[in-house]
């Protein structure tokens, strides 16, 4: 009984020690932010909502946020469209080879993305390519595409093709039978992993940093860059809001299918 | 007529297309021209001379060597924090399992960017990190933790920990804690069960853990960025360097094919493991 009660203990004391050691950052950040001094410093002397008002004043910052959102949202929704037919084709086509596909499909995220930038940005260079919104949501679709895929063959590989049929024999037409019978099926596949594909692009770094240049730049390149020229809590309150960002979007993918299957891997 | 329009199965097998197409041409092609342009010189001649000059250089060397180093205690750290906490987390109640999902999960799904600027907050000389050891009386003055090696380590196993965690919890889930009754009732100590029971029927887990946390933290470029700066240099930020300042094609596709090599050898070894442990595990199983 007693070792019972030692690895209680100590199992939850893990738990608790590794919670605190994955939230604490984010929480950091968020006490930050509505702090009055302009170093960091905590705890916070008073509480202030100057950096807040900052971050609204700051120039430029629209244009980086907007640009960053518009690429998400691009790569993001032309993922969904390739991803969910190639989940299709692999979840019930008949052709050899399809395990193959499916990890080739998958493989960009296996891959260092600074690689993928600079592979990207020889081709590009070649083809003459100089508009920076194309280049980017080109090169983001690349890492959008497999989280899709991943998750929709996922979900499809349960779905039974036969209740189509079904549907068919009902009297829908085949694409009516598709969009009434397969798509509701799937729409927690493409809520979540269009979530995740949506902020893997609004956070990606090492493929955009090959793409961008001086006056097109990504929300997490500006960040970066102004982390290292002049470090001041209005980092810490544009963070706060992705952070707030991020747990709307958990929400909403927790309302639509739990944080079990978010967890899937 | 259903039978005429049913959906063909060697039909859909095309709808791949538009997609596995976009990724040959966008993502496979582009890599198969970086690693021939690091294989030719100037005039075009191949030549294995980029390879030679960059690993004889003796920085270059120690840089990679940094590189792997790092990856390598960041995958160990991860593993040794990891393995505890997923298996708590699998015999955890229900709610504390909820709890600890968020926990993984929502700095998941922060920016890598956000979270390594929180660590430069975390671990400045008169940050949390060193107020509280202070305070607990474990050290006696500010531990340098921002600008070397340690900070990097912390920071990225953050980052990365999630990704042990959750591929060791789908295994620790399905081991059988009647597996564990039987061992014991067969006189085993906790040791040879672990040794015996626990850690082969884990080791899919592990290993895909593994994989994920050391290919990520070979190419990781945000963390050391912000965490060191340019006083600790390891391969992805050398590769940036060469391409964004120097110009250097040459030098960086010689890098960047380094990296690449180094990522297909993880995924293809990992893939190789997996398969081993699962024909073993079956070979077990019959002769049971």
């Amino acid at each position: 009984m007693n070792s019972e009660k030692l690895w209680h203990f100590g199992s939850n004391l893990i738990l608790l020690l590794v919670a605190i050691f994955m939230l604490a950052p984010l929480v950091v950040v968020v006490m930050v932010s509505f702090s009055s001094s302009p170093v960091f410093n905590l705890p916070a002397p008073e509480w202030s909502l100057r950096w807040y008002s900052a971050l609204l004043h700051k120039d430029g910052l629209g244009a980086v946020l907007w640009l960053s959102v518009k690429v998400a949202l691009v790569s993001t929704l032309a993922a969904l469209v390739l991803g969910t037919l190639c989940a299709i084709a692999i979840a019930h086509g008949r052709f050899r080879g399809r395990d193959a596909l499916l990890a080739f499909l998958v493989s960009p995220l296996m891959m260092p993305g600074l690689v993928i930038g600079v592979a990207l940005l020889q081709v590009l260079r070649e083809v003459g390519l100089r508009d920076v919104l194309g280049a980017l949501i080109i090169g983001h679709i690349v890492i959008t595409l497999p989280y899709i895929t991943r998750t929709v063959h996922a979900s499809l590989a349960l779905f039974d093709m036969r209740l189509i049929e079904a549907a068919r024999t009902l009297g829908l037409s085949p694409a009516r039978a598709v969009l009434q019978v397969m798509v509701p099926s799937l729409a927690p596949a493409f809520l979540t992993s269009g979530l995740f594909a949506f902020l893997a692009s609004m956070d990606n770094y090492p493929i955009s940093i090959f793409l961008t240049d001086a006056r097109n730049k990504t929300l997490p390149i500006e960040i970066l860059r102004y982390l290292e020229e002049s470090p001041d809590p209005t980092i810490a309150a544009l963070s706060a809001g992705l952070i707030l960002f991020a747990i709307i979007v958990l929400f909403l993918a927790e309302r639509m299918v739990g944080m079990r299957r978010l967890a899937q891997f | 007529m259903t039978n005429r329009l049913r959906l063909k199965p060697l039909g859909i097998g095309w709808l791949a297309l538009p997609g596995a197409g976009y990724l040959v041409l966008v993502f496979a092609l582009p890599l198969l021209a970086l690693l021939a342009s690091s294989l030719f010189d100037a005039e075009g001649a191949f030549s294995l001379a980029g390879y030679g000059n960059f690993l004889g250089d003796s920085y270059n060397a120690k840089v990679v060597w940094n590189t792997l180093k790092i990856a390598t205690s960041v995958t160990l750290i991860c593993l040794l924090i990891g393995y505890p906490a997923a298996f708590a987390m699998a015999r955890a109640p229900v709610a504390v399992q909820g709890l600890m999902f968020l926990a993984l999960i929502l700095p998941l799904s922060v920016g890598v960017v956000v979270k390594s600027f929180a660590w430069t907050i975390l671990l400045r000389s008169n940050g949390p990190v060193n107020a509280l050891l202070l305070q607990l009386g474990l050290i006696d003055e500010p531990l340098k933790l921002l600008f070397n090696e340690r900070g990097l380590i912390i920071a990225a196993v953050h980052v990365f920990l999630p990704f042990m965690v959750l591929p060791i919890f789908t295994v620790a889930r399905q081991i059988d804690s009647r597996f564990m009754d039987a061992a014991a009732t067969l006189g085993g100590g906790p040791l040879y069960r672990f040794r015996h029971v626990v850690w082969p029927l884990s080791l899919p887990g592990v290993v895909t853990g593994c994989a994920f946390v050391f290919s990520m933290a070979v190419s990781m470029y945000v963390i050391p960025a912000l965490i060191v700066g340019d006083r600790y240099q390891t391969l992805p930020a050398l590769l940036a360097r060469a391409y964004l300042f120097m110009r250097d094609r040459q030098a960086g596709s010689t890098m960047a094919v380094m990296l690449l090599i180094i990522a297909v050898s993880i995924v293809l070894l990992s893939s190789w493991l997996g398969r081993r442990i699962e024909a073993r595990q079956q070979r077990a199983q019959e002769a049971a």
